[in-house]
């Protein structure tokens, strides 16, 4: 397989809560991979670990290494910004910075390329916001306030606003998880559409949307894994007993 | 607590359901009424003021008080021109020297300090906001005024002279720019203090979904949250004007106190709050005199209250 995130021996502590333990996995390069347990089970802290969100809170601590493309994030000298550019995040709750809807997707490009002329800038935006499937509903109203969006365009705002500064893996914490059915879908739909150029890490506690939308899948509990494989092989021939009780809704 | 254990202990209540409905209308209406005391108080300070300012209304039209530039109450001049000014220039001293480190204490603390250091710093700055004002009064005297005399007059006045406004025109560093920086000390923590909070009801939602696309925390400070905050910035400024404005003690300690419109930070100036407080009392015999200081005492009022209610309606907007 080819990993384009390789995480080895990887612990976290929140003040003295263990919340990961020795968590070695390799995420295969494009493709879907969902990342399953139940609540409290770890999952985010394991996806907030790929772009380094877990150090925005001070009493974490973290050991072991996650590299991306065979590069440790956690080297030291390591760009953190750099990684974030490389590793988008899906939040789960979407939310629209308070400025416009063209300036929410050009806030990435305006930080990263300050030098990017105000038409190429435009073309870009509308470009994002075509792949974020937000064009046609927001083409007349760029400069309106994007908070005025509804929730699920919001999140297709984050997307195009993500996809911006060009990553190579898009992560998602349960990014429907505050949706409508529609608006889920439509999100689920775009990822579908962009796995084939984007590495993608999707949290779900649903198990109907890992099913539907996972090529490889992670199965977490009590921060460990207990299983990851090919979804094809895990959702049919699961190996671990609590892999089968979790499938079968026994938690 | 402890009502409720003494209740238990005396057993059950065996009151009629009655008899505990009417307490509870007597404790909502006299707490109530209590709440409303501020306000009735209020009413009625701003009512003996106008009162008793009445008659130099009466005597001269408000403008001729308001910028008359003669302080003459010996000889029926009531000018007030000089104080309004020195007030102004007094409290835009303050002001300007105090916010800039103010938004960037508030910044450091709220944004990039870590929870011990937050821990530590926090009650620092409230145990200085709480400092009383004739200890700050006392410092200014024996630092700040020492200091400008001979060290910011003969640098600053000696460099820019040439400009109006650091023009050395007496020999003392009672000044303008002593009042400043003695109240600039007072508000910072005020200012901090309320822009601390204010960046505490941003949620921290909006800081990850800029710093996930890989701006650095200043890139999400400078486009995110300043703007973000910056109605609640500009009511926390208000709300320390509002509180240089009325400085009185700590002010007339250091400024000299010579009723002349001022035109240079190093000019001696004469605020408002230090005119009532050096003479209210004294030389009572003079006619008018007595109406002219409340009449300022009622325009701090007016001002002081405009300000805050300013603030207030300003902050609403940042309730979690
Ligand atoms: N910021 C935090 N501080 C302390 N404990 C946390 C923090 N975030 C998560 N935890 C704890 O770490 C464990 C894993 O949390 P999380 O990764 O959010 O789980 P999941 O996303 O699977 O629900 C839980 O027990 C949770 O309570
Ligand atoms: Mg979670």
């Amino acid at each position: 397989m080819d990993a384009h995130i390789s995480v080895q021996n990887l612990h976290v502590w929140y003040g003295n809560l263990a919340a990961l333990t020795a968590i070695s996995v390799d995420i295969p390069r494009h493709g879907i991979t969902v990342i399953m347990g139940p609540s409290g089970c770890g999952k985010t802290t394991l996806l907030k670990s790929f772009n380094r969100f877990l150090e925005l809170n001070d009493t974490t601590r973290i050991s072991g290494t996650v590299a991306v493309d065979g590069h440790d994030v956690y080297a030291p000298g390591v760009d953190v910004t750099a990684v974030r550019k490389r590793v988008g995040l899906l939040a789960q709750r979407p939310t629209a910075l308070p400025m416009s809807i063209f300036e929410n997707v050009a806030y990435g490009m305006r930080i990263h390329q300050p030098h990017l002329d105000k038409s190429a800038l435009a073309i870009q935006v509308q470009h994002y916001l075509e792949v974020a499937g937000l064009w046609h509903e927001v083409a007349q109203r760029l400069d309106a306030p994007a908070t005025a969006l509804s929730i699920g365009q919001q999140q297709r705002l984050c997307l195009a606003r993500g996809l911006a500064v060009e990553p190579e893996i898009i992560l998602g914490d349960e990014p429907t998880s505050a949706l409508d059915p529609i608006s889920s879908r439509h999100i689920e739909q775009k990822l579908l559409e962009l796995k084939q150029r984007y590495t993608t890490v999707i949290v779900t506690h649903t198990l109907r949307q890992a099913k539907r939308l996972a090529d490889y899948v992670i199965f977490m509990y009590l921060g460990e894994i207990v299983e990851a494989g090919p979804a094809q092989q895990l959702f049919t021939n699961p190996q671990q007993e609590r892999t089968k009780e979790y499938l079968a809704g026994v938690f | 607590m402890g009502i409720f254990e003494i209740r238990s202990d005396a057993g059950r209540d065996t009151r009629p359901a009655s008899a505990r409905h009417r307490q509870d209308a007597i404790a909502q209406r006299w707490s109530l009424r209590i709440t409303f005391i501020p306000l009735i108080v209020l009413g009625f300070v701003a009512i003996a003021l106008i009162v008793r300012a009445w008659p130099i209304l009466q005597t001269y039209p408000l403008i001729a008080l308001l910028f008359g530039t003669v302080w003459k109450p010996s000889a029926g001049q009531f000018g007030l021109w000089p104080f309004i000014t020195g007030t102004l220039w007094v409290t835009s001293v303050g002001v300007i020297l105090a916010v800039p480190p103010s938004i960037l204490t508030a910044i450091y603390i709220s944004e990039y300090a870590q929870t011990r250091t937050r821990l530590i710093i926090k009650p620092i700055l409230d145990v200085l906001a709480a400092i009383p004002p004739v200890v700050y009064g006392v410092w200014g005297l024996l630092a700040v005024v020492p200091f400008v005399e001979s060290v910011l007059v003969p640098g600053l006045s000696g460099a820019l002279g040439f400009l109006p406004l650091f023009a050395s025109n007496q020999p003392t560093g009672f000044s303008v720019l002593a009042g400043g920086i003695v109240l600039a000390v007072m508000i910072t923590p005020l200012i901090i203090a309320v822009i601390y909070e204010i960046l505490h009801t941003v949620p921290n939602d909006l800081r990850q979904a800029s710093l996930a696309v890989g701006a650095t925390r200043w890139e999400t400070i400078w486009r995110v949250l300043l703007p973000y905050i910056m109605p609640g910035i500009i009511a926390a400024i208000v709300l320390g004007a509002s509180r240089a404005f009325g400085e009185t003690i700590a002010v007339l300690m250091v400024v000299g106190n010579v009723p002349k419109v001022p035109t240079s930070l190093f000019d001696t100036a004469y605020p408002l709050p230090a005119l009532i407080a050096n003479n209210y009392g004294e030389m009572m015999s003079i006619p008018l005199y007595d109406a002219a200081l409340l009449m300022v005492a009622l325009v701090l009022l007016v001002v002081v209250f405009i300000f805050n209610l300013i603030a207030m309606m300003i902050l609403r907007r940042f309730v979690r």
